[in-house]
């Protein structure tokens, strides 16, 4: 009775207290169980439209409800209804238990609401302050357990959080990186990731072949904020201090990690992506992903479906693929044919080109591959070449000497002296998908002779090489990969 | 007597009166040395000696020095020969005889002189007064010296050049006489009678010649006389005599009067040096702006001269007052400029189109020089109306005035306006500015030509001849002249014409400084690059470069050469333009005009290199490629920025073909960008055809440009596959049909087949031989393989030892010589000695016997004596050559004197 009584007057008093004294508000509610209503006040200032009074309100919560969990004041196990345990069978104590709880509950509620929040201090608070509360509720577990099964995490709350930030109509990437300092704790980035798996799959269902541009952003940023750990001797550093049975703790085994992890990406990759997408995940896929992996061979078919698709997004798989052919024995029917095919004019222009040319040069540095093949090579990047610009032409043309360096039978390509001094035709068919019909081997590289007249002068001086021998010593192509204008314009003064 | 020296100089006489050749002949002189082995080839110097004439010369030597010393020993006085010069070899006898006359008569004077005041020496030519001479100075003539010379007295001649003939003649007499001391009697004698003798002669020619000086001056007074009547008949008779010479003397006279007269070769006036053409540019612009300034402070000084320049030719002298610079809306007041109003305001915002620019380099000037004349006619009208008062007012006064007294000089009027005339007028004169700030304030209000104007003259007068500071000056303006072009293309609209009248003094500021003008652009094109490198990184993509940077690259074409292989300011500018064609998408027409600028500026860049440059070449297709209507089943590949299919990617696609018909080719204009939004679609398509109509231009010159390369089809694929599959002839206007055919006939045209690529031919590389090298030693019996230092070192040690040697044989021949000299001076003394005794003996008859027996017994037992001694001294010095031949000496000696009377000559025997 008195307490509903004292929650009258508090909420008629509301309006006219200044909120200052939010502080002193909570030390009363600690100090004295009498005040507990107060709470209300709290609850109210929460509620309030302004972001100060949000994050005052949100950092009084915090330290209220953590000492409360602290304190054991919190009821629990099965929370009853309240107006049931006001009339139910229940010691005052109890009875307070369960109001607290309730007010703890109602509380968390908001902020999970509050991390839709336009404003990002709101959400940052707003997440420090659950993230705390999840800290203690792993410490003082909420729910009647039994210890021999289940280990104090507070899972429910994990997934409530990691549900909310992955918003599907706000980017919160500003946000996530705030979260992943909670990340570098083992046990959180566990249950986060199983959480995400969970999140991804109930979301994906539901908008089946449909993009979800932001949410997928989200989805993407979270997950790749997630630094595995590659030794088990890492694992230190957990947020809940598990008493009894640790060995057997999931959080604790690196295995269990890597089946979350690998889990977590099958079941984000298992659906339709949007182009940008696509990159974004390639270009952090062969490091950040396949190694964390216990079976990157379950990437290939993600691999190879990029792959087909052309364009850049073939370029950015490549390096992929190239992961699983070197370190796991895969075997890709027709790569070099496909990779061949992957040669445009765009490749001089795009953004990874030294990624590209990097990958080229390892595939084409081995020495059993068929001369056919390695002409048709140097053959079509001469002609691209043409319509280079002279940064990339600094990297085509040492590569292609480097090709006819590594086979001599290229040799013809720049030099076939005849005993008859006939002029013919190109024979080389550059719509030719196949190398082996492009009748590379029975053309020269005209085109490097025309680029001899290029304008830039370190161009037209590469391009003079191919009037005498080539020297032996091969050119290192990584000092050029990455060579800017601007550095070129550099060399020049 | 004197006889044993005396038989020496024989012998000594002997060998100086033969001949060098008679003595080499001589068996008995000569003596060979004999050597060991024949070498063929070499001279040896020393093959035959003369040891008589070196021994001879040898003590000849000693006896000069050596034995003058040796007497001179013990003797404390000394015999000093101070006759002028008498030891001098190098001085000429005349010149020893001139010094010691003069020295001689200085010596007279001084002694006899010091404190004579009024006798002055007697001054004498050739031993006559000239006092005496002065008297008949003028009467001397020539026929006196022939009469003179014709005197020719065998006395006289004998005297004078007989070499004292006479006395000669005499002398041989003599010298069968024996005596001479009567000769040198009879010689004063004859001498004192040839003085008297001339003495008479010449006082008898003084009289004659009186006497012809009379007759002379006689003769002349009567002549005198007679000339008046001789005046007519001689020139008749030089006639007569004339006609004969004359034509002879004519060509020749006439040719060296025609010389005479002839003009020279005038010496004409030297080549200024630059520094003196600036420094009198300099004095020009400095007097024209202090006359300037006079006149507008209202002095009436330099009016006469200056008038003339203010008549026009339409004046009628009427006194009315047409002054042209009145006119002008600029005025000068307090040093600085102030003008009601930017007349550029009036200006065409037409601008040159880019084909238009290539050609305004050539015609470019007069284009403008119209166009100028125009705007100053607005200029005109505009400024009428702002100031018509003041000028009407001025105007109706001064016709007062003129119509009141037209032949005043000045009115007040007048002068006030010749004063606002210089008002107007620019200053001549400029400080170089200090600071960009600097250059915009004088620069602010004036019309492009006057801009051109100013910095013309601020360039010539800070000239880097005419101060040490000026060059750097100068560096600075032309960067601010960059920055000022800059903001010039910057505003809006922009001021293109005085970039244009800006740009002939860039040049010639590139030209002095072009390190300074090189790093300036550098530095804007390194910005413009790092700014478009910055963007990209973080974008992507980037803007196309505005105006203001296109002018930038177009002055860097017309600045610094473009067909270097490498320059460094060209090849970044050339890059920066590959990049923003690369690098910009186009996503608008005015996009799309810069980038046509761009390549128009690329295609300027390399027309004289003929350089490939890629990025132009898929530019130009991709903008053909905005122009196809039906992107499907295309035949070719795009290079980014362009794509495919997109929001942009139909930009030149003509919303109706009616337009096709009312379009007419145009210039593109450069500042469209503002206008082109509230266009028509009409205006729009039109504007659509223009940038179609350049880029087949552009297309067109690049097929020509590249028509030599190896891979020109390949290069040219996707704009033939364009032009043929998708931009159709029947789609376009006529001009534009024309271009496409020309483009697509050049295509065609170009070769397919290329002969095979091989290696530039190499010159073989010679195989190693190993035949051993051969190498000649010449220089056998040489110590090799020493240094220079050991090499020469042992050559000094070679030396030391000669001269060593040759010292010590000297020493030996020295004190050989002193002992010979002893020896005969002891036996003449002996000798002289025993003649005494001898004659002692003599006088005393009787004792003779006694005398002569004692003698010679003392004197056999002295000469024992002596020599014991001298063997004692050959034991202990064998090698003493002087003993040695004194022991020789002595042997002889003793030899002979057993029993016989030894004469004293004999000892030398």
């Amino acid at each position: 009775m008195a307490l509903t009584e004292k929650r009258n007057v508090s909420s008629k008093l509301n309006p006219k207290r200044p909120k200052i004294d939010i502080e002193s508000i909570v030390e009363g509610i600690l100090g004295s169980r009498k005040r507990a209503n107060d709470v209300f006040d709290i609850l109210e200032s929460l509620r309030s439209a302004k972001e100060k009074d949000v994050i005052s309100a949100a950092s009084a919560c915090s330290k209220l409800f953590s000492t409360l969990l602290e304190r054991k004041d919190l009821f629990i196990g099965k929370l009853p209804d309240e107006d049931e345990a006001l009339n139910g069978d229940y010691s005052a104590e109890e009875k307070y238990h369960i109001f607290m709880r309730h007010r703890y509950n109602s509380c968390v509620e908001m902020l999970l609401e509050y991390l839709h929040h336009e404003v990002h201090e709101v959400k940052e608070s707003v997440l420090s302050c659950l993230m705390k509360f999840a800290a203690a509720e792993g410490q003082h577990p909420l729910e009647d357990m039994d210890w021999s099964e289940h280990y104090s995490f507070p899972r429910q709350l994990i997934q409530l959080v990691v549900d909310n930030i992955l918003s599907k109509t706000t980017d919160n990437s500003l946000l996530i990186s705030k979260f992943q300092e909670y990340l570098e704790m083992e046990d959180v980035r566990y249950y986060v990731m199983s959480s995400i798996r969970v999140n991804v799959s109930a979301v994906m269902e539901k908008n089946k072949e449909v993009l979800l541009h932001v949410y997928q952003n989200n989805v993407f940023t979270l997950m790749s904020s997630i630094n595995m750990p590659s030794q088990e001797s890492e694992l230190t550093n957990f947020m809940v201090k598990q008493e009894a049975k640790l060995e057997d703790w999931k959080a604790t085994k690196l295995s269990d990690h890597k089946r979350g992890f690998e889990k977590m990406w099958l079941g984000f990759l298992k659906y339709k992506l949007p182009v940008s997408m696509y990159k974004k995940v390639l270009v952090i896929l062969h490091d950040a992903v396949l190694p964390h992996m216990i079976k990157p061979t379950l990437m290939i078919d993600f691999l190879t479906a990029a792959y087909d698709v052309g364009g850049a997004i073939s370029l950015l798989a490549l390096n992929g693929l190239f992961v699983l052919i070197h370190q796991h024995n895969l075997d890709y029917p027709d790569f070099y044919r496909k990779l061949y095919n992957l040669l445009e004019p765009s490749v001089f222009h795009a953004k990874y080109r030294a990624r590209f040319f990097h990958l080229v040069n390892l595939f084409l540095s081995s020495s059993h591959l068929p001369v056919y093949l390695v002409a048709a090579f140097a053959k079509r990047l001469a002609r691209l070449a043409l319509t280079a610009p002279p940064t990339a032409l600094l990297i085509v043309l040492p590569f292609i000497y480097n090709l006819i360096r590594r086979h001599p039978s290229c040799r013809v390509l720049i030099h076939k002296p005849t005993a008859e001094d006939e002029a013919l035709e190109d024979p080389y068919v550059m719509d030719e998908e196949d190398p082996v019909h492009c009748c590379a081997l029975e053309s020269s590289l005209w085109e490097i002779k025309t680029l001899q007249k290029h304008y830039h002068p370190d161009v037209a001086k590469a391009a003079m090489l191919i009037n005498t021998p080539l020297p032996v010593q091969e050119d290192d192509i990584s000092e050029v990969l990455e060579i800017t204008t601007h550095e070129m314009n550099n060399n020049e003064s | 007597m004197g006889k044993p020296p005396k038989k020496k100089s024989l012998a000594d006489k002997v060998r100086k009166t033969k001949t060098a050749s008679e003595i080499k002949n001589n068996p008995f002189e000569v003596k060979i040395n004999r050597k060991k082995f024949d070498v063929l080839g070499r001279k040896s110097k020393h093959d035959v000696g003369l040891p008589g004439v070196s021994r001879s010369k040898a003590i000849n030597k000693r006896k000069e020095t050596l034995l003058k010393e040796y007497k001179q020993k013990n003797k404390a006085n000394k015999f000093v020969d101070r006759r002028f010069g008498e030891y001098d070899t190098k001085m000429a006898p005349e010149d020893k005889i001139l010094q010691r006359f003069a020295i001689e008569r200085q010596r007279v004077h001084e002694k006899k002189d010091v404190y004579n005041l009024n006798e002055e020496e007697e001054l004498t030519h050739y031993g006559q007064s000239l006092a005496e001479i002065e008297k008949f100075n003028d009467n001397v003539n020539s026929d006196d010296e022939s009469e003179e010379k014709g005197l020719l007295s065998a006395e006289l001649t004998a005297s004078h050049f007989g070499g004292g003939g006479g006395l000669l003649r005499k002398k041989t007499s003599e010298e069968q006489e024996e005596q001479g001391n009567q000769r040198a009697k009879s010689r004063q004698e004859l001498i004192e009678e040839l003085i008297q003798k001339s003495k008479l002669e010449k006082r008898e020619r003084q009289v004659q010649r009186e006497e012809a000086q009379e007759l002379t001056e006689k003769l002349d007074q009567e002549w005198k006389s007679i000339q008046a009547l001789m005046v007519k008949k001689t020139p008749k008779s030089e006639q007569t005599d004339k006609p004969e010479e004359k034509p002879k003397l004519e060509e020749y006279d006439m040719m060296v009067r025609e010389l005479g007269f002839e003009m020279k070769a005038q010496p004409s006036e030297r080549m200024k040096s630059p520094e003196e053409l600036a420094k009198e540019e300099e004095e020009k612009l400095q007097k024209l702006e202090a006359d300037r300034l006079r006149r507008m402070i209202g002095e009436d000084g330099g009016d006469g001269v200056q008038r003339p320049a203010h008549l026009s030719a339409d004046d009628l002298n009427d006194g009315f007052i047409l002054d042209k610079h009145d006119k002008k809306t600029l005025s000068y007041q307090d040093g600085k400029w102030n003008i009601g109003k930017e007349t550029e305001a009036n200006q065409k915002e037409e601008l040159e189109e880019e084909q238009g620019e290539e050609e305004e380099e050539s015609d470019g000037g007069e284009e403008e020089d119209e166009s100028d004349g125009g705007e100053e006619e607005e200029e005109e009208c505009s400024s009428e109306e702002e100031d018509g008062h003041s000028d009407l007012d001025s105007e109706q006064e001064s016709e007062e005035e003129t119509s009141s007294k037209p032949k005043q000089s000045l009115s007040r009027e007048e002068l006030k306006a010749q004063q606002e005339a210089a008002k107007a007028e620019l200053p001549y004169t400029f400080p170089a500015p200090e600071s960009y700030e600097d250059l915009r304030r004088l620069l602010r209000g004036h019309t492009p030509e006057n801009q051109r104007l100013i910095v013309a003259r601020t360039q010539k007068c800070n000239h880097p001849s005419l101060a040490a500071g000026n060059k750097l000056k100068l560096q600075k303006l032309f960067g601010f002249l960059l920055e000022y072009i800059g903001e010039l293309a910057t505003r809006s609209p922009p001021e293109l014409t005085t970039v244009d009248k800006l740009i002939p003094e860039l040049y010639t500021l590139c030209q002095m400084f072009p390190l300074a003008a090189c790093q300036a652009m550098q530095s804007i094109l390194g910005d413009a690059a790092h700014s478009m490198e910055e963007v990209l990184e973080v974008k992507g993509h980037a803007s196309f470069p505005t105006l203001d940077m296109l002018i930038y690259l177009k002055v860097t074409a017309l600045l610094f050469p473009t067909s270097d292989f490498r320059h460094p300011v060209t090849t970044p500018a050339l890059l920066l333009i590959c990049q923003a064609l690369t690098k910009c998408p186009v996503r608008s027409l005015q996009d799309l005009t810069s980038g046509l600028v761009l390549c128009c500026l690329a295609v300027e860049y390399v027309s004289l290199s003929k350089r490939f440059l890629p990025e132009l070449i898929n530019f130009l297709s991709g903008t053909l490629h905005l122009a196809v209507q039906d992107k499907t089943s295309l035949g070719y590949t795009l290079v980014p920025p362009f794509r495919l299919a997109g929001k942009y990617s139909n930009l030149l696609v003509l919303s109706s073909s009616e337009c096709c018909e009312s379009w007419s080719k145009e210039s593109l204009p450069l500042s469209v960008r503002l206008e082109l939004d509230a266009r028509s679609d009409l205006d729009k398509d039109h504007y659509r055809l223009n940038c179609l109509s350049t880029c087949l231009d552009l297309v067109k010159r690049c097929c020509l440009l590249y028509k030599d390369l190896p891979s020109f089809i390949h290069v040219f694929q996707p704009i033939r596959a364009l032009l043929s599959k998708h931009l159709l002839t029947q789609t376009l206007p006529k001009p534009l049909q024309k271009f496409h055919s020309e483009i697509l006939d050049c295509l065609k045209e170009a070769p397919l087949t290329h002969s095979r690529l091989v290696f530039e031919k190499k010159k073989p590389i010679p195989l190693k031989l190993l035949t051993p090298k051969i190498v000649e030693v010449l220089d056998y019996g040489k110590k090799r393989g020493s240094t220079r230092e050991e090499r020469e070192r042992e050559r000094l040690k070679h030396k030391y030892k000669k001269e060593f040697k040759g010292a010590l044989r000297e020493i030996r021949k020295d004190s050989r010589f002193l002992a010979r000299e002893k020896l005969s001076e002891v036996m003449n003394r002996d000798a002289e000695r025993k003649r005494k005794v001898k004659e002692k003996g003599r006088d005393k008859g009787g004792g003779a016997g006694f005398h002569k027996n004692k003698q010679s017994v003392m004197n056999k037992s002295q000469l024992l004596d002596l020599q014991k001694e001298k063997k004692r001294k050959t034991t202990h010095n064998n090698t003493t050559g002087a003993s040695y031949h004194c022991v020789n000496l002595m042997r002889k000696y003793t030899q002979q004197s057993p029993g016989t009377q030894i004469p004293p000559g004999s000892y030398r025997d």
